[in-house]
C-alpha cells in the first residue's frame, strides 16, 4: 500500500469513527465522570433551580448513604434479585437450550421464536399484565393454586412473597435471550466428541457433565457476566408493580437512585447511589470472572 | 426401541410445556383487552371474552389519547434507529477495516464502557440536557440510543469477516474510502444491520427510564411511560390495562417476527464471539 494511500485511509478511520466518539463523549463519558464529580457535592433541589448553590461536601454524602438504612435494604434487595434471579435465569435458559438441541427435537424454529417472544415484549407492559395475574382473588396465579389446593397468597402484597414474585417475572422476560446464546454454544461442540463418548459407555449425565458443560464454559463466562450486569439495573418491574413496597421490600439500588434524584432532587446523594452502583457491579462482575475461570 | 419412543414423547411434552408457560401471559393480556369492562375481575377467572368488543381500544384512542403516545414511541423509535445504523456502521466498519494509529487501544477502552451501568450517567445526563434546552423534546429523548458501544462492537465483530481483498480492488478502481464504504461493504454487511436496526428500535420502543426522566409532558409520553402512568388511575380497570399493554408490545412483537431470522442469528454469533 503506497503512504498516500494510507494516510487517506487514516483520515478516513478517524472521521468516520468521529460522530460515535463524539456522542459517546458527550452523552455518555462526559456524564458519568460528571457523576462522579455530582457524588461529592450536596447538589439539591435549590441547586436545580441554580447549580451555583452547590457546594463541595467532599465524602459526605458517601458516609451519610452507607449510614442509612435504606440504601442497605435496596442493597441487600437487589443482591436477592442477582443472587437468586441470575442462576434461576440462567438454569432455566440452559434448560430450554438443551431441549432445542436435542438431536430428536421437531420444530425447533417454532419452539425456538416462540421462547423468545417475551424478551422482545415491553417490561412495562408485562410487568402490568403480571401484575393482574398475581392478584390475590382475580389473578390467575392463585386460581391454579387454589385448584391445586394451595394459597391464595398475596403475591405482591406481602412482603416475603413480593420478591420471589417480580424474580419469577425476569426469568419469564429473560430467559430466551441466553437460551439463543448457549444454543450457539451448544452448536460448537463437535459431534464427534459426542460419538467417541457414547462408544465408551458415557450414559447421558455423563456426556452432560463431561463434555457439554465444559464445552460451554465459555459461553456461560459471556453470560454470566452480561447477565449479572443487567440484574442489577433493576428497576422498571418493582416500579410498576410494587413501588418499591411493601415495606420496601423490592426497593432496588436503581429505585433508589431514581426516588433521591428526581422525586426529591437530591441529585448529589442520588449520584452517591449510582457511584456506589456502578462500584458493586464492577466487584462483582470481577469476582464472577475469577469464580467462573477457576477451571472446574 | 420403546425407550427411545418414551424418551421423544417426554422431550416433546417438555418442549410443549416450556412454549404454554411463555405464551399464556401473553395469550391472557390479549384475550383481556378484548373483554368487556369488568369482565376479569370475576369468578372463576374467565380465559375468553364472552362477547369480544373493542371497547377498551376505543377508549384508549379517544377518551385516553393513547395516540399521542404512539406516535411519540414510533418517532423516537425509528429516528433513533435510523441515527444508530449510520452511526454505529461508520464506526465499527473503520475499527474494523480501516487502519489508523491507536485504532484497537481506542476500541479497547471502549469495550471497557460495557460494564458501566447507563443508569449512572443518566443523573448529570439530565442536567447537561437542560442546560441545552433538550429536556422534554423528542431530541432529548433519544441521544442516548444513537452511539453505542454495543453497535459498534457488533458491527466491528462482523465486518472483520469482509475479505479486505474486495475493498482493496474497489480503491484501486480508484474509489473513495466512503465509496468503499457504501457500495462495497454495506452490501456485505447488510445482515448485522439489520440485526442493529432490529435491536435499536426494540430497545428504544420499550426503554422506560430513560423516556420517564427526560420527557415531563403527558402528550410526549412514550408508550411505556404513559402506561406506567395509567396503571396508576385505572388499576381497577383490568380490561383497559391489557388494551393498554398489547397495543405497546404488538409493534415490537411485529418488528421482532419480521426481522427475527436475522436478529436472532446476530444475536447468537454476537454472544459466541464475545
Amino acid at each position: 500500500m503506497s503512504t498516500g494511500c494510507a494516510r487517506a485511509q487514516a483520515r478516513a478511520g478517524w472521521l468516520f469513527i468521529a460522530p460515535a466518539l463524539l456522542l459517546l463523549a458527550t452523552f455518555f463519558v462526559l456524564p458519568v465522570v460528571a457523576g462522579l464529580l455530582l457524588s461529592l457535592t450536596d447538589f439539591d433541589l435549590y441547586a436545580v433551580a441554580d447549580p451555583g448553590a452547590a457546594r463541595f461536601v467532599g465524602l459526605n454524602n458517601f458516609a451519610a448513604v452507607l449510614a442509612d438504612d435504606a440504601f442497605w435494604r435496596a442493597f441487600a434487595n437487589t443482591l436477592t434479585f442477582v443472587l437468586i434471579g441470575m442462576p434461576l435465569s440462567l438454569a432455566v435458559s440452559l434448560a430450554a437450550a438443551l431441549l432445542l438441541d436435542h438431536r430428536r427435537a421437531r420444530l425447533r424454529g417454532l419452539f425456538r421464536t416462540v421462547y423468545f417472544v417475551p424478551v422482545v415484549t415491553t417490561l412495562v407492559s408485562v410487568a402490568i399484565v403480571w401484575r393482574y395475574l398475581y392478584h390475590p382473588r382475580y389473578g390467575l396465579l392463585n386460581y391454579g393454586l387454589e385448584l391445586l389446593g394451595l394459597g391464595p397468597i398475596d403475591w405482591l402484597g406481602d412482603p416475603r412473597f413480593a420478591m420471589p414474585a417480580i424474580i419469577l417475572l425476569a426469568v419469564w422476560k429473560n430467559f430466551g435471550y441466553n437460551m439463543l446464546i448457549f444454543l450457539a454454544g451448544l452448536q460448537t461442540i463437535p459431534d464427534e466428541l459426542y460419538e467417541a463418548a457414547a462408544i465408551d459407555g458415557a450414559g447421558p449425565w455423563q456426556r452432560f457433565r463431561h463434555i457439554t458443560l465444559p464445552g460451554l464454559a465459555p459461553t456461560a463466562l459471556f453470560v454470566g457476566v452480561t447477565t449479572l450486569i443487567g440484574y442489577f439495573q433493576l428497576f422498571a418491574e418493582p416500579y410498576v408493580m410494587t413501588q418499591g413496597g411493601p415495606l420496601g421490600a423490592t426497593r432496588s439500588l436503581v429505585l433508589l437512585m431514581y426516588e433521591e434524584g428526581f422525586r426529591w432532587w437530591r441529585m448529589g446523594i442520588a449520584s452517591t447511589v449510582a457511584v456506589l452502583l456502578l462500584v458493586i457491579t464492577v466487584v462483582a462482575a470481577l469476582v464472577q470472572l475469577r469464580l467462573q475461570r477457576r477451571p472446574t | 426401541m420403546t425407550r427411545r419412543r418414551l424418551e421423544t414423547v417426554l422431550l416433546h411434552a417438555a418442549l410443549l410445556t416450556v412454549a404454554l408457560v411463555t405464551l399464556a401471559p401473553l395469550a391472557w393480556m390479549a384475550s383481556a383487552s378484548f373483554m368487556a369492562p369488568g369482565e376479569a375481575n370475576t369468578l372463576p377467572p374467565p380465559l375468553l371474552p364472552r362477547a369480544p368488543t373493542f371497547a377498551n381500544y376505543t377508549a384508549l384512542f379517544t377518551r385516553l389519547d393513547m395516540w399521542r403516545n404512539f406516535l411519540a414511541s414510533a418517532v423516537i423509535a425509528v429516528t433513533a434507529t435510523v441515527g444508530s445504523i449510520l452511526v454505529n456502521s461508520l464506526a465499527g466498519y473503520a475499527f474494523a477495516k480501516l487502519r489508523f494509529g491507536g485504532r484497537d487501544r481506542l476500541f479497547g477502552s471502549l469495550v471497557v464502557g460495557l460494564v458501566v451501568p447507563a443508569q449512572v450517567a443518566m443523573l448529570p445526563l439530565f442536567l447537561l440536557l437542560r442546560e441545552l434546552h433538550l429536556v422534554n423534546t423528542y431530541a432529548g429523548a433519544l441521544v442516548p440510543y444513537l452511539a453505542s458501544v454495543f453497535g459498534i462492537f457488533l458491527i466491528r465483530q462482523y465486518t472483520l469477516s469482509v475479505p479486505d481483498e474486495l475493498l482493496d480492488a474497489a480503491r484501486i478502481d480508484g474509489a473513495s474510502e466512503l465509496q468503499v464504504f457504501r457500495l462495497v461493504a454495506l452490501p456485505v454487511i447488510k445482515p448485522i444491520l439489520v440485526t442493529l436496526a432490529a435491536f435499536t428500535f426494540l430497545s428504544a420502543w420499550n426503554d422506560f427510564m430513560w423516556p420517564l426522566i427526560i420527557l415531563s409532558d403527558s402528550a410526549k409520553h412514550t408508550l411505556p411511560v404513559a402506561l406506567a402512568n395509567l396503571v396508576g388511575e385505572h388499576v381497577q380497570d383490568t380490561e383497559l390495562m391489557m388494551a393498554g399493554s398489547f397495543l405497546t408490545i404488538l409493534p415490537a412483537l411485529m418488528v421482532f417476527l419480521v426481522f427475527q431470522r436475522t436478529y436472532v442469528r446476530g444475536i447468537m454469533a454476537g454472544g459466541i464471539k464475545g
